[in-house]
């Protein structure tokens, strides 16, 4: 029913847009990490392998890239843990409660993550609330200084980050498992327990992975909570390219792992759209 | 249900300190935004309007927060301009490289900031484009795109195409069917996109970062001066920010509620799998 025409004026504008302002930017990162800087801090536009062997021989950009999946892999870990079984209770037990619970899920997922990660550091700093609490009640006599400034003030930030995030596609998956399932499965004498691993569980993975993906995805690039919460411990290998690309001025190289950060999340991405396929049930 | 009952004892319990979780933080930084000895200190006591009022006398984020709201309206028309043809196209066109061209327009949204921001940097730079608002702006856009697209792409798969077709049958051409009947009854998710587009643009941080001219936007003030030290103030308009993106996003919600009749929304926007055909 739609013309040509139709179709080529839909397609056209944003297909343009995509190229121009994605399709080249990437293109140009490419280029870019191929690229070098000569020592007069201009960029040398000849083609060689430079930044990839720099990125192989020093090992404190595989060691940043380590911690940095750990710190993500912990943030996943932990949203799954908090989240599944919040995800469990709003589709199976919430009843009347449902959409205002639902509702308290979204909020903190589109609320200014600046905000949450500014509250964090408030909580846990020297002087902060959590310290000058704990001292009030005199659980301790100092301020605990692990608290902040550490990788754990950034895993548990992004985790408080990324937990709704995870929350929303396990929902939507328990929600998509058609109740007579669990009925049958209770019918022929199966326990609760039982149900839920053997029907529920393997019927909601498809949502647990996007949930997963996300969390790990999106912690695994961030740089702005390590900046504001993690000190010298807590450096992700985001910082290591927003440096490269501030005071230490050499964007090919900051190119080459943004690159390399780019190809480890399609890569996860792709991944994740597999899995859910094949444990999709529909 | 009787026989689920052993496991819902701590579940509710679970929930509760889940909830207690994503909330206390967000509590503890509008109590404190009203502290006269400042941020930190337990317990606070002497409750205070003052630091709300130093923030009114503040010029460079009132100066920051109109920037803001320039940015997220100009990001809010591109993302619109182009995330409402997009999902026309992912919906009726056929064209080579849709699927592709499907998960590029996605991919801001899963993206890291800083990916979609150096990216962004590095076309600016080679064109020769002063970083400035503008630059922030292309770059929200660009991101927010994928918003617009799948908020319309869900409208669009429960549009009944019979009215279009009448109108088309009818002899009117298709910009008048498009903002006649497609337009009218995908009412509600382009409001809702618009609003969740602009209230993304407001908070965003990690693409601004790196796009950032000589004018911050509100994110960018704050994050200055976070370098600078934590002060009150910074929770006065932390709270503020809070209130407007909540007001925002309850609105939001009530209309996908309006425009699906149901609960179980927003995820397809968490969703990077294949929508249904």
């Amino acid at each position: 029913m739609f013309s040509r025409a139709y179709k080529t004026i839909v397609t056209a504008p944003p297909l343009v847009w995509v190229t121009i302002f994605l399709i080249v930017p990437y293109a140009l990162m490419f280029c870019y990490s191929f690229w070098s800087v000569s020592s007069g801090q201009t960029i040398v536009h000849s083609w060689n392998l430079q930044n990839y062997h720099e990125l192989l021989r020093k090992p404190v950009y595989w060691e940043t890239l380590l911690r940095s999946i750990w710190i993500a892999a912990r943030v996943t870990l932990f949203s799954l843990a908090l989240g599944y079984p919040l995800a469990y209770f709003l589709s199976f037990y919430a009843g009347r409660r449902k959409d205002l619970l639902y509702q308290l899920v979204i909020i903190p997922l589109w609320v200014s993550y600046l905000v949450r990660a500014y509250a964090w550091k408030t909580i846990l700093g020297s002087d902060g609330v959590l310290n000058t609490f704990l001292q009030y009640v005199h659980l301790t006599s100092h301020p605990l200084e692990f608290l902040l400034y550490s990788p754990f003030a950034v895993v548990l930030t992004l985790t408080h980050i990324y937990t709704p995030f995870t929350i929303l596609p396990i929902y939507a998956a328990l929600e998509h498992i058609p109740r007579n399932l669990v009925e049958a499965s209770t019918d022929l004498g199966a326990t609760p327990t039982q149900t839920f691993w053997k029907v529920i569980l393997p019927l909601s993975i498809p949502g647990v992975v996007a949930g997963a993906t996300f969390a790990f995805v999106l912690s695994l690039g961030d740089f702005l909570a390590p900046l504001l919460l993690g000190g010298p411990s807590g450096i992700m290998i985001s910082n290591v390219v927003v440096s490269l690309f501030g005071a230490a001025y050499n964007w090919p190289l900051g190119a080459a792992i943004s690159l390399g950060m780019l190809v480890i999340v399609v890569n996860l991405l792709f991944l994740s759209e597999k899995l859910e396929k094949r444990w999709s049930f529909s | 249900m009787s026989a689920d009952r052993p496991r819902s004892r701590w579940l509710p319990i679970h929930a509760v300190a889940v909830f207690a979780f994503l909330y206390l933080p967000i509590a503890v930084l509008i109590l404190y935004s009203f502290n006269r000895q400042g941020v930190g200190g337990f317990p606070p006591h002497h409750l205070t309007l003052d630091w709300y009022r130093i923030l009114f006398a503040d010029d460079a984020i009132w100066d920051s927060v109109l920037n803001s709201v320039e940015v997220a309206f100009a990001a809010m028309a591109i993302a619109l301009a182009f995330g409402i043809p997009a999902a026309l196209a992912l919906d009726r066109a056929q064209f080579p490289g849709k699927a592709l061209f499907r998960r590029l327009v996605l991919l801001p949204l899963i993206l890291p900031g800083i990916i979609t921001g150096l990216s962004l940097l590095m076309l600016f730079n080679l064109a020769g484009k002063r970083l400035s608002l503008l630059t922030i702006v292309l770059g929200h856009g660009t991101a927010l795109i994928s918003v617009a697209t799948t908020e319309v792409f869900a409208g669009l798969q429960k549009l009944d195409r019979a009215q279009e077709e009448a109108s088309l049958d009818l002899g009117a051409t298709y910009w008048q069917t498009f903002w006649r009947i497609t337009v009218p009854n995908l009412k509600l998710p382009i409001i809702g996109a618009a609003l969740l587009i602009f209230t993304l643009s407001m908070d965003e941080i990690a693409v601004s970062f790196f796009l950032i001219g000589r004018e911050n936007t509100l994110p960018l003030e704050i994050w200055a001066r976070l370098r600078r030290g934590i002060t009150p103030e910074i929770n006065a308009i932390s709270t503020i920010i809070f209130v407007f993106s909540l007001i925002a996003i309850v609105l939001w919600y009530r209309l996908r509620v309006r425009a699906e009749g149901g609960t179980e929304i927003g995820a397809e926007l968490l969703e990077t799998s294949e929508p249904h055909p």
